[in-house]
């Protein structure tokens, strides 16, 4: 069976592996989208976080003999709390100054981090087994679903609705919503502010973390695997904006299945097009699909 | 102005004797960044606005430099034009797209577009890949001097950067530089100010673009190669963080950050990966405790004591 001359496993093969990078950028921009929210800074450390969520995981196995289900609940706590650990040691300083400085920051600490590793582990990349539970696949007939492509995309569809619900729809979410608004008139609500901003980037590192342990067994581990990744984020959040949380999860989502497609049908163009959707996007829309400017 | 004139003449004069005392290759390699880095000043230090996609116009300018000489015979006059030139019609591209957006939005796009074009470089064929473009022929300037004899090179490197600063200096100081400022400053008020802020945005984006795509074509006539390193977006990370260490806003500031860090990775060469663990140390420094840079902090530091530049 063949569409457009392509046949149907390649092309399905294709939109899977699209709908994971996509689920990849939903996460990731997700959690860009919330830190800036509150903290008005663009982490740039974000690429190197979700790399130390894939390596967590792969040192957990190798040294600790920790498996699969534990580094996914116990690898984010740890890097949450590093990020913890990185706000309240220096970014708390930056709130007053212009958001550049953030970037600054935090392009600096990819650097630093994404070096310790490059030293420690080389830049050739490890393996990490898929877990046993989840090896194999299913057989639909048009397409062979391997099972752990298919956890992926499951479950960051509920991470990222999940997270989408408690911002929107619970009282912790409306304290961010408020905090996002007018931190001041927060505070002076009793809420202890600089407290909400250390968890909530700590949050948003979690949630880079933890696509880093689902990202382990279907890429290869390795070093620079977070900084190839930001950037094509970046490029994601100044499509759909970051003045939703919605329109950060569905751009996210769409932008791997374009880019799938792409590989699909003219794959010299797959590295590049969603830099190309966003120059388009900054010609037609210029605050971005889901954006309000300002 | 005193001190301005001083720091001329310093900087002549240290361009004059430097390639007797160092490595003349060395000092022309640091005469390239820090063009490039005075260039970017010019856009985040005077106009505010950072570019995270400055590598490249340094790296297509090496592209466009290098194949116009070795694969058309161009001489390197011509050779460094048309290098700049299409820095500026990049430039253009760019900024057109990325003053659409601002604060932070701006430096993802510039960000993003560089990728595009990184990914360009690694795909056109005429770019020769992962090796990049090598053996570019220095030629003849003008016909007259040959550019493959080291002192030659060298004074002709040095001019090239004098006029490059010598641009960037008046710039700075016109009135289209204290426009820039103003914008820096506050962008409402100078547009309530009647000024076209966008228009006077795009300009400097080009200048800044051209004359780091004019130090990106003297890099490539140095050292004969262009290569994707130019491009990659750690390039553009380190042009801020010699402008951010130099001191941003500062005329001479990026020519001293240029220098300390070219100079550490020329001597730290055998500190191997430890360059980007170090480098990253140095922005977080950088960022939290010294935000004025080398530059910046001294001239504080001569301003409360007293001394009267």
């Amino acid at each position: 069976m063949d569409i457009f001359g392509i046949p149907i496993q390649a092309l399905m093969g294709q939109l899977l592996i699209g709908l994971i990078n996509g689920s990849f950028y939903a996460i990731l921009s997700l959690g860009l989208a919330i830190i800036f929210g509150l903290l008005n800074i663009i982490n740039f450390s974000h690429g190197a976080l979700y790399m130390m969520g894939a390596f967590g995981a792969w040192i957990g196995l190798t040294y600790l003999g920790i498996n699969y289900w534990v580094a996914l609940v116990a690898v984010p706590v740890v890097v949450g709390i590093f990020g913890m650990i990185i706000e309240r040691t220096m970014l708390k300083h930056l709130y007053r100054l212009d958001h550049l400085y953030g970037l600054l920051l935090t392009f600096g600490l990819a650097l630093i981090i994404e070096g310790l590793f490059r030293y420690r582990f080389g830049i050739s990349g490890e393996s990490y087994p898929v877990p046993e539970l989840l090896s194999g696949g299913f057989n639909l007939g048009f397409m062979f679903l391997p099972k752990y492509r298919a956890w992926v995309i499951a479950v960051s569809l509920v991470v990222c609705f999940g997270s989408w619900y408690i911002i929107e729809r619970t009282k912790l979410g409306s304290y961010l919503r408020a905090g996002t608004e007018n931190p001041q008139l927060l505070q002076a609500f009793g809420i202890n502010v600089p407290l909400m901003i250390t968890l909530t980037y700590g949050f948003g590192v979690a949630l880079a973390a933890f696509a880093g342990v689902l990202a382990a067994p279907v890429f290869q581990v390795n070093p620079v695997m977070g900084s190839n990744l930001i950037i094509v984020v970046f490029a994601v959040v100044v499509i759909g904006g970051m003045g939703s949380i919605m329109g950060s999860i569905v751009t996210g989502l769409g932008l791997g299945l374009v880019e799938g497609l792409t590989r699909v049908f003219y794959p010299e163009a797959s590295a590049v097009v969603i830099f190309v959707i966003m120059g388009i996007v900054l010609l037609l829309r210029p605050a971005g699909l889901f954006g309000r400017e300002r | 102005m005193k001190g301005k004139n001083i720091g001329w003449i310093v900087l002549l004069v240290l361009g004059l004797i430097a390639p007797f005392l160092v490595y003349p290759v060395l000092v022309m390699k640091i005469l390239c960044f820090s063009l490039f880095a005075c260039a970017f000043n010019l856009l985040l230090g005077y106009t505010g606005l950072l570019s995270f996609g400055h590598a490249a116009f340094l790296g297509w300018a090496g592209y466009t430099c290098g194949y116009a000489m070795k694969e058309l015979g161009l001489s390197p006059e011509l050779g460094l034009l048309a290098g700049t030139a299409a820095a500026a019609a990049l430039g253009f591209v760019f900024g057109s797209l990325a003053i659409r957006r601002s604060g932070i939005y701006f430096a993802m796009v510039t960000l993003a577009l560089a990728q595009l074009m990184y990914f360009l470089a690694l795909q056109f064929p005429f770019t020769g890949g992962e090796d990049g473009l090598q053996g570019v022929p220095r030629g003849r300037l003008f016909g007259l001097v040959d550019l493959a004899d080291t002192m030659n090179m060298y004074y002709f490197v040095l001019a090239v950067f004098l006029g490059g600063f010598w641009v960037i200096d008046r710039a700075i100081h016109s009135p289209f530089g204290q426009v820039m400022k103003a914008i820096r400053e506050n962008e409402p008020r100078a547009i309530s100010l009647g000024y076209d802020v966008d228009r006077y945005k795009l300009l400097a984006f080009v200048l800044s673009a051209a004359l780091s795509g004019l130090a990106g074509a003297t890099k490539t006539l140095v050292f004969q190669l262009a290569s994707l390193t130019d491009v990659h977006w750690h390039m553009s990370g380190e042009i801020v963080l010699m402008t951010l260490l130099g001191g941003m806003g500062t005329v001479f500031g990026p020519i001293v950050g240029a220098t300390v860090v070219v100079g550490l990775q020329n001597y730290g060469a055998e500190l191997g990966q430890w360059v980007n663990v170090l480098t990253g140390v140095i922005f977080v420094i950088c960022v939290l405790a010294f935000r004025r840079g080398i530059v910046g902090e001294l001239a504080a530091l001569i301003r409360r004591s007293g001394i009267r530049m």
